[in-house]
């Protein structure tokens, strides 16, 4: 039996692999006692033995040899840098990365590549909160607490989390807290709710101020503690005068005395959590819209408090870790930034290149695809570990992107859609096949070991990027431990401190969160207890506006769309969806909508429904369910199609795009 | 470019700050004739009821002005505006010049030409406000003239303050701008439960020092007594000028006066043929007004009202065109007067065009953004009152529960399958659960797992 953990979310379940490649959870994650795990997990074998698994690179679709393959990688990438300068050659990573293969594919870019191109698919996922608790604590760790701690909550407020779907076994920390939902759909989350508030889609942020002000009006604040431990208060609460709850009523259509009841069950708990997920996080004002929540759980003196506090689901499986090591565009190892000259000699030190080599931040992620092949953009793409023709916001666009490109190079386990224009494949290890960390939704690092051996034919990703390095003259290591242990020299002293982690403290049991900077610390499980991460140790609150949604629904595109996932897959479905079992389970996508909606279209249960927006259209399969609002539909974004809809306008801050709402027209096909 | 605001109440102040978030380089100076910073009016009813305190209602901090470059000019009075050579003249000698002038001078209340009126208090401002708040903590008693939407909030303050409170009203109901009959006497029996004594139908002749004398004769007592009598926009200065004025300041689709290069917004404005008293409008006209002044191209086209009672324990919503019959519409009514319920709908060519919401209610949210957006209303008129009626109703015993039913979602798994596992010898939980994976994911499953691994033994006759 090998422990490991789950190939899927951000939770990463603790799970034992038999000899047989049967799946048996373990008890170490989410908490002790029984293990337990969703679908996606006890079926996460059959990605270990799928038919439809890569093991020869492909070179213009035809099956090469490794030599051949990166000989022609490296080729086309000398000449095209030799020809249009190092910033024509992109690197897109993902959330799904052991944190070595961030970390390496980070220092390749800057070292072997030396180009500014690099960003990820986090952006997609995680950024709107990372910016806003950068913003307000000083410092973005998803969870500032251990899920355990969940345990012991009275009242927990989840703002566009639907757990009970995303990630089934985090519900189990929840049973004994009153639930408050925030979703314009009757989620199975919100069905577990003492109260569910339904907003419009794209409000979330006038809901939340519309909150703080009743906090405010009904003398809830907690003075002391925003007196002692948080700066900014008198601005936010004049900022709130323009928010009474009758008019963010008017805007979101909650009621008024819905409001109240949430804000009174929060600040009369004795231990009371606020939590957001991407249905308050992607919008062209997830980061505003994340602090305006923030703002409310400091009002009412959560943060940093033991038992209680803020913190943001992450998604991806190593989505916190994801975002610490470098692949990020303006990042270096340790959540650094690269616009920081002290941060830059740092690494460039363990580096061995100068501070003044390394270039500086580079575009995010949906401006650096949008760029791809364009006069201006980058004229080659490595992409490792995301789907973007599937999981990019107008996803129709970025694939006329991506074909307009001089060169694409994709590392994949499986020929996903975006695989499938690529000039060469590399085919890769995955999960059970290979050693790494990982960093879960609570901070804390794991160890994802090696259970089985790799088909014949595939290389892992550290030795495909060894492999390109060595050809554009530099070396790169290819085992993960030796790679984690650059890694820790890289973060040393940077807000993402894993100096302490080591391989075999956490084998030995050891429940190890970040920061952890030195060989004998025990971790920071709750790091805001005694102060924030701001240099005055204080949380600072940050007035924010609402605005409505970049696009509203008007005569042509007269109903909003929501995107969101299902229980059986997994952000693009590169995997889940080759998975018998779990296609069986949600085997097509679809479009929901509320029977009041369907009747006034003449559409019925089962029709196929053409889709449209500005950006695209897509045809998928009608379900009708009063689940969900009347103004609004949904549609799962694990298929091609959804992201065709959506549109790419991008937070300021963060680089977001609004995912969460855009405006569409629904007919039925004849 | 010039831009000078005559009025920092909610219109000026909103004006000033949607031009400075437009255009960052334009200079402006905005007269306001308060000495106060801009406060939100509609929190008034908080404050007078004890739920804000007055500096909760401030929507501008004291360092804006000038970390936004606005030259703010408080506590003065603009006097005279010169047209010919666009200066506006403050009363204390001050010439400033404009190239564009923005009037929001809001409006006043209306003190009724009776007796001894002055000795009664407007309830209008946040000066007002305070001087109600300090005078009923010396009094016993109080009687609020006016049952419109301001007397109603102020009465239910006052009664909340522990004041007997009587609420005297001209018409025939409560907020009969807004209310049908029905709806204003459901109001009134509310008010009755919280402490307020309506009185309508009646009207005051004079203010006495020992409360309100009525035209029938009888003194209603009141040591308190406070004006919501309506209010009256405040239009001096733009018929001094010359400018159109009929009830308010006429102006077109981009808030012009007939002047080109002045404008008018919020209470003082009158907008084809409306003069608007909410605040909703002068914001929506704020910000047409900042568009068209930094250059844009917007039109304002007019507000629908939703009316929103601000007072604690009584709910009510009341929108558009609510006293249409069935003659002229579709009514659809509930009414349970025991307990304070009275919903309305009016239907006109399948669009809300009004509602009366009275009494707590989930439908509130949706009917205003029905209201508010004139999309088509469902079929289902029920489930527009009383929305959770339609919600599909949870199966409760696992023996009415079809086998197809998905009893663990997060393993996909149906009273069926477990039925079948049952049958081939699983008896508890952990058996369904080994063979299934029923209740291994999220585990909220787990009595309804129970629940059928019970019946089934049950029926069977097997001891669990």
């Amino acid at each position: 039996m090998t422990r490991t953990h789950c190939p899927y979310c951000a939770l990463q379940c603790g799970m034992e692999i038999g000899p047989g490649l049967e799946i048996s959870p373990s008890t170490d994650v989410p908490a002790d006692g029984p293990g337990a795990l969703c679908q996606k997990g006890w079926t996460a074998g059959e990605l270990l033995t799928n038919g439809a698994r890569l093991t020869t690179p492909l070179l213009n679709g035809k099956p090469a040899s490794w030599e051949a393959a990166l000989d022609h990688v490296a080729a086309r990438l000398s000449a095209i840098r030799a020809e249009h300068g190092p910033d024509a050659v992109a690197v897109f990573g993902g959330g799904g990365l052991t944190n070595e293969k961030a970390y390496q594919l980070g220092k390749f870019a800057r070292v072997a590549l030396g180009t500014s191109q690099i960003d990820y698919n986090g952006r997609f996922c995680m950024s709107s909160a990372a910016a806003a608790t950068i913003r307000a604590f000083g410092m973005d760790r998803g969870l500032p607490f251990p899920i355990t701690d969940l345990d012991d909550a009275d009242v927990v407020l989840l703002a566009g989390a639907n757990v009970a779907e995303t990630m089934p076994p985090f519900v189990r920390r929840l049973s004994g807290a009153r639930l408050i939902v925030v979703d314009p759909r009757r989620t199975p989350t919100a069905r577990l709710a003492w109260l569910h508030l339904q907003p419009t889609p794209g409000t979330d942020l006038a809901l939340a101020l519309g909150l703080l002000h009743l906090a405010v009006a009904d003398d809830l604040v907690d003075a002391d503690y925003v007196e002692a431990r948080t700066t900014g208060f008198d601005a936010v609460r004049t900022s709130l005068a323009s928010w009474w709850p009758e008019r963010v009523e008017r805007v979101t259509g909650v009621p008024v005395h819905r409001m109240r009841q949430a804000v009174r069950a929060l600040a009369a708990a004795g231990n009371a959590y606020i939590l957001t997920g991407r249905g308050a996080e992607q919008h062209a004002k997830g980061t505003d819209t994340v602090t305006a929540f923030v703002n409310l759980a400091l009002a009412l003196g959560l943060p940093g408090r033991y038992g209680s506090g803020y913190g943001c689901l992450t998604g991806q499986g190593n989505g916190q870790g994801g975002r610490e090591h470098g692949q990020k565009a303006d990042q270096l190892p340790g959540y650094r930034r690269i616009d920081d000259p002290a941060a830059r000699e740092h690494v460039a030190g363990v580096w061995g290149v100068r501070p003044e080599d390394l270039p500086g931040a580079g575009r995010s992620a949906y401006e650096l695809l949008d760029a791809l092949g364009t006069p201006e953009g980058p004229r080659a793409l490595l992409l490792f570990g995301s789907n973007p023709v599937v999981s990019a916001p107008a996803s129709a666009r970025i694939g006329g992107r991506i074909a307009g490109l001089d060169l694409l190079v994709v590392a994949d386990v499986v020929r996903s859609e975006t695989a499938a224009l690529a000039d060469v494949v590399l085919p890769v290890t995955q999960w059970a096949e290979e050693d790494g960390t990982m960093t879960n939704l609570e901070g804390r690092v794991l160890l994802r070991r090696r259970a089985v051996a790799p088909p014949a034919g595939v290389r892992s990703d550290l030795e495909v990027l060894a492999g390109l390095a060595a050809r554009l003259g530099h070396r790169f290591g290819t085992e993960p431990a030796a790679v984690f242990d650059e890694l820790r020299r890289a973060g040393a002293g940077g807000v993402a401190d894993y100096t302490g982690i080591t391989y075999e403290r956490i084998a030995a049991g050891t429940a190890l969160h970040w920061p952890c900077p030195s060989a004998g610390h025990p971790g920071t499980p709750r790091p805001f207890l005694d102060r924030f991460a701001h240099p005055d140790g204080r949380a600072r609150f940050v007035p924010v506006e609402h605005r409505p949604a970049a696009e509203e629904p008007d005569e042509d595109y007269p109903v909003r769309l929501t995107t969101g996932r299902v229980l059986a897959h997994y952000q693009s479905g590169a995997q889940t969806r080759r998975i018998a079992s779990l296609v069986r389970a949600a085997p097509e996508p679809f479009v929901e909508l509320h029977p009041d909606l369907a009747a006034q279209l003449g559409i019925a249960a089962g029709d196929l429904v053409r889709v449209s927006s500005r950006r695209g259209e897509s045809r998928v399969v009608a379900r009708i369910s009063d689940a969900i609002r009347r103004d609004t539909v949904f549609m799962p974004f694990h298929w091609e199609g959804a992201n065709r809809l959506t549109n790419p306008a991008l937070d300021p801050v963060s680089g977001m795009p609004e995912f969460k709402v855009c405006a569409v027209r629904l007919e039925r096909d004849s | 470019m010039r831009l000078v605001v005559v009025g920092n109440g909610m219109a000026g102040a909103r004006l000033v700050s949607e031009a400075r978030a437009r255009d960052p380089q334009m200079r402006v100076t905005v007269f306001g004739a308060e000495a106060c910073r801009p406060y939100n009016r509609v929190l008034l009813s908080d404050v007078l009821a004890g739920g804000s305190r007055p500096e909760q209602v401030r929507l501008l901090d004291p360092s804006w002005y000038a970390e936004h470059d606005v030259e703010a000019v408080l506590g003065t009075e603009v006097a005279r505006i010169d047209r010919e050579t666009r200066h506006v003249l403050t009363a204390d000698g001050r010439r400033e010049p404009y190239d564009l002038l923005v009037l929001a001078t809001g409006s006043e209340a209306v003190v009724p030409p009776v007796p001894g009126a002055g000795r009664a208090v407007p309830f209008r401002t946040l000066a007002d406000c305070e001087r109600i708040v300090a005078a009923a903590g010396r009094s016993r008693g109080a009687a609020v003239v006016g049952g419109g939407l301001l007397g109603v909030e102020a009465a239910r303050g006052l009664a909340g303050r522990g004041l007997p409170v009587t609420l005297l009203h001209l018409a025939g109901h409560l907020m009969d701008r807004q209310l049908d009959a029905e709806a204003g006497d459901v109001l009134g029996e509310t008010l009755a439960g919280l402490g307020v004594t309506t009185r309508t139908g009646v009207s005051a002749t004079a203010v006495e020092p020992g409360g309100v004398r009525l035209a029938c004769g009888e003194l209603v007592e009141a040591d308190l007594v406070v004006l919501a009598c309506g209010v009256r926009p405040v239009t001096g200065l733009a018929a001094a000028a010359g400018l159109e004025v009929r009830r308010g300041v006429v102006v077109d689709d981009e808030l012009r006066t007939d002047d080109p290069s002045i404008f008018a917004i919020g209470e003082c404005a009158e907008h084809d043929g409306t003069v608007y008293g909410l605040v909703a409008p002068a914001w929506e006209q704020a910000a047409v007004a900042a568009e068209v002044i930094t250059g844009g191209k917007a039109r304002y086209r007019g507000s629908r009202l939703v009316t929103r009672l601000k007072a604690k324990s009584v709910e009510l919503a009341a929108m558009g065109e609510t006293q249409l019959d069935e003659e002229h519409a579709e009514v659809v009514r509930f009414s349970h007067r025991a307990r304070g319920t009275y919903r309305k709908l009016v239907i006109r060519d399948g669009r809300l065009v009004g509602a009366i919401l009275l009494g707590e209610s989930d439908a509130v949210g949706t009917l205003t953004q029905l209201f508010d957006r004139g999309g088509p209303v469902p079929g289902d008129r029920a489930g527009l009152l009383f929305p959770g009626l339609s919600a599909a109703p949870v199966a409760g015993s696992p023996v009415l529960m079809p086998d197809a039913a998905e009893v663990c979602r997060c393993n996909s798994v149906t009273k069926g399958q477990i039925r079948a596992c049952w049958e081939a010898g699983a008896r508890d939980v952990a058996g369904v659960a080994a063979a299934t994976r029923a209740t291994t994911g999220c585990g909220t499953c787990r009595d309804a797992v129970e629940g059928i691994v019970g019946w089934l033994c049950d029926q069977e006759g097997v001891p669990v």
